[in-house]
């Protein structure tokens, strides 16, 4: 008969490759062949599928979980210990060969059921600490977020470039309100233009849209990929589907980056809980194709629209209510306070509610011209720009701190900034929270009260440098994103010094640059 | 450099517990400047042991660890004529073999560390190393068999 194993342990230097060798030799001395896959440190040459395909059972020795185990599903599999192969290599030949014999005589539905691995990769040893692992399931998605923060990112500024360009020095704000894929959902529609009927190749701000439309496009997919990713690193690819399906209701209710780790998570480990369950054999065959991803989609589905959704919502409406309650208050602290609501989340809902409170307000302004409402709008702007300017500068003086993505994500992290599109920090905030957040806060919090300070106004929404001929006091602005920028790189930097720093030499020890191209 | 040396056999290893045994074992990669941090080193191999005991049937012993504080994969033999409680179930270990890789090894080094660990499951390999008369015999077996099979 022909079998094919995988052998692992939690150092990958010694009983993975003994294991192989006594799986190896059992088999060679009953009569049959096997093929290991030896899951150690020396590399990790995969099986073939059709070896795969080919093998009549599979037998796990392992003391770490399987990498890519998806692979081999539907196959009669012997799963055991590592040292149960060093100890008893015979036994579990001669186990494999009797579930071999059994399903030739009985044979399940099952072999239909295994689609072969698309190579995707995780950035996970299974053999780390509980934090060491728990960073690693970050990087893995923030690994493949990356490509869409970079695209989406440039596309939106290179569109506010060009609409500064073509429309003039409010181009940044048409670009993103006049221009549309569906057509007109706004009551007068004479204005909207739906790009996809009338595109005009000689109208420069039909391609200004155009980026904006498509870099927007790449951006809605910041959440759930990243989302999707971890449940990925968690339960290799049956976290696939839960993991994008609840990143992309957490980014539907607004709960922003933190929410997407946080179906990553949930959609991760009811995956792999719902993989593990011993089912009967008749059923083993469409675990993978409709009972993993039918359960597991909607379980994590559920859970957050019910469990997270509600919290969220009344954080939302809580600090909403609370910002408005502070009218009147210093402008200062008030500055302060929005700063640092912009740097928490990201895009998420303290983030929102923070942004939503500024263009309310200039939207009032626009009628009642209001000072205070156009620097409240100034000073929520900037903070959101120095967050990625902050890691940007972190990453260009202390290159040794990052891995080799986050640095790549740093060049692009400093376009991001400029334009004002604080989701160029994610990939940062994401692969480490705790340190890059707070160092974000803290950056934007000053900025906004030195905003408020020098008594700059903005009337944009949005556009970063871009919109610099709507700034009232244009230099005094710069030197406060500059200020905050600074502070932002020094905690960055001082905060990651200060910390366990080897998350990032053991990411690029395992390829992690390479995988996200 | 090659992976074990006279300096790296131990043929009278005899202490009450694991531990101490590896200390020993371990002291012999400082002396050769194959591990900068002894502490730390034996704190990464005890790491490792504490997952699991590291002993298998058949009297062998295999700590090891891949540590920031290793310069090159290297192994260190030791032969315990008493045997010393390794964690297997059949008995004390006789033969040990502490196994050290740097963290971020090349592919080849670690290939050889492989080569090795599938060596111990020979008995005629296991057999040649109890036997072996003295420290020379002992390397002429391991490179010979693992490093130029």
């Amino acid at each position: 008969m022909k079998f094919v194993g995988v052998t692992s342990c939690p150092t990958g230097i010694a009983h993975t490759y003994m294991a192989a060798e006594g799986l190896e030799q059992a088999a060679t001395a009953a009569g049959h062949t096997i093929e290991v896959e030896t899951q150690g440190s020396a590399g990790f040459d995969k099986l073939s599928p059709e070896t795969i395909a080919a093998a009549d059972a599979v037998i796990f020795a392992v003391g770490v979980p399987v990498r890519e185990r998806a692979r081999f599903a539907g196959k009669p599999t012997v799963d055991t210990d590592v040292k149960k192969a060093i100890s008893d290599g015979p036994g579990l030949i001669a186990q494999a060969v009797a579930l071999a014999e059994e399903e030739a005589a009985n044979p399940t539905a099952a072999k239909a059921g295994s689609p072969p691995s698309g190579g995707l990769v995780t950035k996970v040893d299974q053999g780390a600490s509980v934090g060491n692992r728990i960073r690693q399931w970050l990087m893995t998605g923030v690994s493949y977020m990356i490509p869409f923060v970079a695209a989406g990112g440039i596309l939106i500024a290179l569109g506010f470039m060009l609409a500064q360009l073509f429309g003039g020095k409010n181009g940044a704000i048409v670009v993103t309100q006049m221009y549309s894929l569906t057509g007109p959902p706004d009551p007068n529609p004479t204005n909207i233009v739906n790009v996809v009927t009338d595109f005009n190749a000689a109208d420069g701000m039909h391609w200004a849209a155009l980026l904006f439309l498509v870099g927007a496009a790449s951006f809605s997919f910041l959440v759930p990929i990243l989302s999707g990713f971890i449940a990925f690193a968690i339960a290799d690819r049956p976290g696939l589907a839960p993991g994008i399906v609840g990143g992309f209701i957490a980014s539907t209710i607004g709960a922003g980056f933190l929410g997407g780790i946080a179906t990553g998570f949930i959609a991760g480990f009811v995956a792999l809980w719902i993989s593990r369950w011993k089912v009967p054999k008749g059923l083993r065959g469409v675990m993978p194709v409709v009972v993993i991803p039918l359960l597991s989609v909607f379980i994590t589905g559920a859970l957050i629209i019910v469990v997270l959704g509600r919290p969220i919502k009344a954080v939302s409406d809580g600090l909403a209510s609370w910002l408005n309650g502070l009218t009147g208050t210093n402008l200062i602290l008030l500055g302060v306070i929005l700063g640092l609501m912009m740097a928490f989340d990201m895009g998420g809902p303290v983030n929102k509610v923070a942004y939503t409170f500024a263009t309310t307000g200039l939207a009032a302004a626009a009628v009642a011209t209001s000072g205070t409402n156009l620097q409240i709008m100034a000073a929520v702007m900037a903070a959101g720009m120095t967050p990625p300017l902050g890691l940007a500068l972190a990453t260009t003086i202390r290159r040794h701190l990052f891995s080799e993505a986050e640095r790549e994500n740093g060049q692009a992290a400093w376009l991001l900034g400029a334009s004002f599109i604080t989701e160029g920090a994610i990939p940062f905030a994401a692969a480490d929270p705790l340190r890059v957040i707070p160092a974000c806060m803290l950056g934007s919090g000053l900025t906004g009260g030195l905003v408020m300070l020098f008594g700059n106004t903005l009337r944009a929404p949005h556009g970063g440098i871009w919109v610099t001929p709507l700034i009232g006091n244009p230099l005094l602005y710069l030197l406060a994103i500059a200020i905050g920028t600074v502070v932002t790189a020094a905690a960055v930097i001082a905060l990651k010094a200060a910390g366990p720093g080897p998350v990032k030499t053991e990411l690029d020890a395992a390829g992690l640059a390479e995988v996200v191209v | 450099m090659a992976l074990i040396t006279e300096n790296l056999v131990v043929l009278n290893l005899d202490y009450p517990d694991r531990h101490a045994a590896t200390r020993v074992l371990a002291q012999a990669l400082a002396d050769e400047g194959r591990v900068t941090d002894l502490d730390g080193f034996l704190a990464d191999v005890r790491k490792r042991e504490e997952q699991m005991p590291t002993g298998l049937p058949g009297g062998i012993g295999i700590p090891h660890a891949r540590s920031a504080y290793v310069t090159e994969p290297s192994l260190v033999f030791g032969r315990s004529p008493k045997g010393i409680d390794w964690g297997a179930e059949d008995g004390p270990a006789t033969l040990i073999f502490l196994i050290a890789a740097p963290e971020g090894g090349g592919d080849e080094h670690l290939k050889i560390l492989a080569a090795l660990a599938r060596r111990l499951m020979r008995t005629e390999f296991r057999e040649s190393l109890m036997n072996a008369p003295d420290a020379a015999s002992v390397v002429d077996v391991v490179t010979r068999e693992v490093v130029n099979p």
